[in-house]
């Protein structure tokens, strides 16, 4: 079996003069969870539908289960949460799920089992004979993720899926992600809401102008320089001058040690360090650098709309 | 990593027995996905679906009956008056004049109907986002055109069956004689209704829901124009006037199909009495006929094509 699920080399889209994605090149693996940040208008959409088949690139190649993209059999293969997910609103969600089953090619009997467990899982089973007309915004998001996971797909595209849900449904879409790849599937999720991410992904892509500007593994970018507030008394000054041995920055307002350290496994030994000079030690926190302030570190400063 | 943890905690291969079972139960349809025939018949049941929702369906439907209850008095009416038109054939001369004013106006609703009903269908789709979730589904994009049309042309003949159908029906049994060309008649009208559905549709997959039906709407009036030039040209014998409303028909054959319609139930003392908006002086021919289903098709196809070729 392919360990790359998507592989996508310098994708490129004009529309007319204008470049919405310039190079797109990024590889994702089995199983993974990916997501896939950017500002307004960097070109994430246009980049999901071009691996989605929908948009035709002007240039570069891209391949999905090791197929070129929009090939009719890796459509059987793939699921895909559109944002703002809207359908034919006289449709129950059972009949709405019905459709796209049949359109998956999925048999009768096999749909008939399936659909009420599906949308019992996104929490409508209730709800499964009423006119998607009379849903609010969560649950059509909600009915939208059940008709992306119809025909068990082997990745999954998730567009903004949790923008308009409340905390349960943010929490079932990250549960619903954590099922799909236990099942072994590849998830491809486009977010603005960082913490999601943070929390359901194992790799973020960073895209800005249409170019992908960095990719990182999650955690990583933490075993860098890290700062550390501590809070301490009794501080001597040839303490704060052995410190420097383990420590850069070092400065010391009150009670307060502000200082920066290679990764946190220095950690250890700036405590021993006090401790040995006698100093008193009451809190040791690291400060993690969180993956919105890696992004917003990455995109560099606003500049404005 | 910590999801390998998860995985050795799920119960490690029944997820992948489901998956291969279920794939064994779909069979190759899983995929393919599925085949032209249940693609096409799929996304017209859907198109006549919504199509049959809209309030515009049941306003024409409403105004359809009020027509023939009026169209039905009238004739009613005009039979049973003991004036001019006692003799048979009077009677028939003016029941034919009727039906075909009746038909005239049903003509330009159903135009109407066609392009009004279909003109935001792609376009409409394609900017709310509700074709990408259809457009990612392993089906054909063509499928996705043709099943549309179909439900439209559907819907576009279960109306004409309904007043087109109902005015010869009510001429019929008042007029106590069946109409000759009865069959002939419905499916011209309803040759005039997918070509005009073809036209919105492929001007659907470009522009925008207003647009297409003012492009369609256009060129139905420029073909009503164009035929009203071509039979004053005739009567007149100006050549250059008959020219331009051939071009027109060229250009749009709608009311060439309406001309030709009208030859088939017109009474012979209005077609003496010179033109008018209801009747024919000017047969259109049978290479017109053919020409304009020709249009329709090629109409259908144009759409299929742009749409095959465009990012959604």
């Amino acid at each position: 079996m392919a360990t790359l699920t998507i592989d996508a080399v310098r994708l490129r889209k004009n529309y007319g003069t204008r470049t919405a994605v310039r190079d797109l090149t990024l590889q994702v693996k089995r199983g993974e969870a990916f997501g896939f940040l950017g500002p307004n208008g960097a070109g994430k959409s246009t980049s999901i539908k071009m691996l989605l088949g929908l948009v035709k690139p002007t240039s570069g190649r891209a391949l999905l289960l090791d197929r070129p993209v929009g090939d009719r059999e890796v459509r059987a293969r793939i699921g895909f949460l559109p944002e703002h997910f809207r359908f034919y609103d006289w449709l129950s969600a059972s009949e709405l799920i019905l459709f796209h089953g049949r359109l998956c090619g999925l048999a009768e009997d096999q749909l008939r089992r399936k659909i009420p467990m599906l949308l019992e899982r996104v929490g409508l089973g209730a709800q499964h004979a009423k006119p998607i007309r009379s849903f609010s915004k969560g649950m059509m998001q909600r009915v939208g993720l059940a008709q992306a996971i119809v025909n068990d797909p082997e990745i999954l595209f998730l567009d903004e899926p949790t923008s308009g849900l409340d905390p349960a449904g943010r929490k079932l879409v990250r549960d619903l992600i954590r099922e799909q790849r236990e099942r072994g599937a590849t998830v491809f999720l486009n977010s603005h809401l960082l913490g999601e991410v943070e929390q359901s992904c194992d790799r973020v892509a960073f895209i800005r102008q249409g170019n992908v500007i960095a990719i990182h593994e999650m955690g990583a970018w933490q075993a860098g320089k890290t700062e550390v507030e501590i809070q301490v008394s009794r501080v001597a000054p040839s303490t704060l001058e052995s410190l420097r041995r383990v420590a850069q920055e070092i400065r010391l307002e009150g009670r307060m040690l502000r200082l920066h350290v290679d990764g946190e496994s220095r950690l250890p030994e700036v405590v021993r360090c006090l401790v040995e000079g006698g100093a008193e030690v009451y809190s040791v926190v690291p400060h993690r650098v969180s993956l919105e302030e890696l992004f917003l570190s990455t995109m560099g400063p606003d500049p404005g709309l | 990593m910590s999801e390998s943890a998860i995985r050795v905690q799920a119960p490690a291969d029944s997820p992948e027995q489901q998956r291969a079972q279920l794939q064994a139960a779909a069979g190759a349809a899983v995929h393919g996905g599925p085949g032209i025939l249940r693609t096409t018949i799929l996304l017209a049941r859907v198109t006549f679906r919504e199509a049959a929702r809209r309030k515009i369906l049941w306003i024409a439907a409403a105004a359809a009956i009020l027509f023939l209850v009026l169209f039905w008095t009238g004739v009613h009416a005009m039979l049973r008056s003991n004036t001019s038109l006692s003799s048979t054939v009077n009677q028939r001369e003016g029941t034919s004049m009727m039906l075909m004013m009746a038909l005239y106006a049903a003509s330009m609703l159903t135009s109407m109907m066609a392009a009004l009903t279909s003109c935001d269908t792609l376009s409409g789709e394609i900017s709310s986002g509700t074709i990408h979730a259809i457009a990612t589904k392993p089906v054909r994009r063509w499928c996705l055109v043709l099943g549309k049309w179909t439900g439209f042309a559907g819907m576009l003949s279960l109306y004409i069956l309904l007043i087109d159908g109902g005015c010869l029906t009510i001429a019929s049994v008042e007029g106590r004689h069946l109409l000759p060309h009865a069959a002939a008649v419905l499916c011209l009208l309803l040759l005039q209704a997918v070509l005009l559905l073809g036209v919105t549709m492929a001007c659907s997959t470009t522009f925008s829901a207003l647009t297409s039906g003012a492009i369609t709407l256009g060129l139905y009036g420029l073909a009503f124009v164009g035929g009203w030039i071509e039979q004053y040209g005739a009567l007149r014998h100006v050549q250059t006037c008959v020219n331009l409303g051939i071009l027109s028909s060229l250009i749009m054959p709608s009311d060439a199909l309406w001309r030709r319609t009208a030859f088939k139930i017109q009474p012979p003392l209005l077609g003496a009495a010179g033109a008018s908006p209801f009747g024919s002086t000017l047969i259109p021919s049978n290479a017109m006929v053919i020409y304009a289903v020709l249009y329709a098709a090629l109409a259908l196809i144009l759409a299929i094509i742009l749409f095959e070729r465009r990012d959604l």
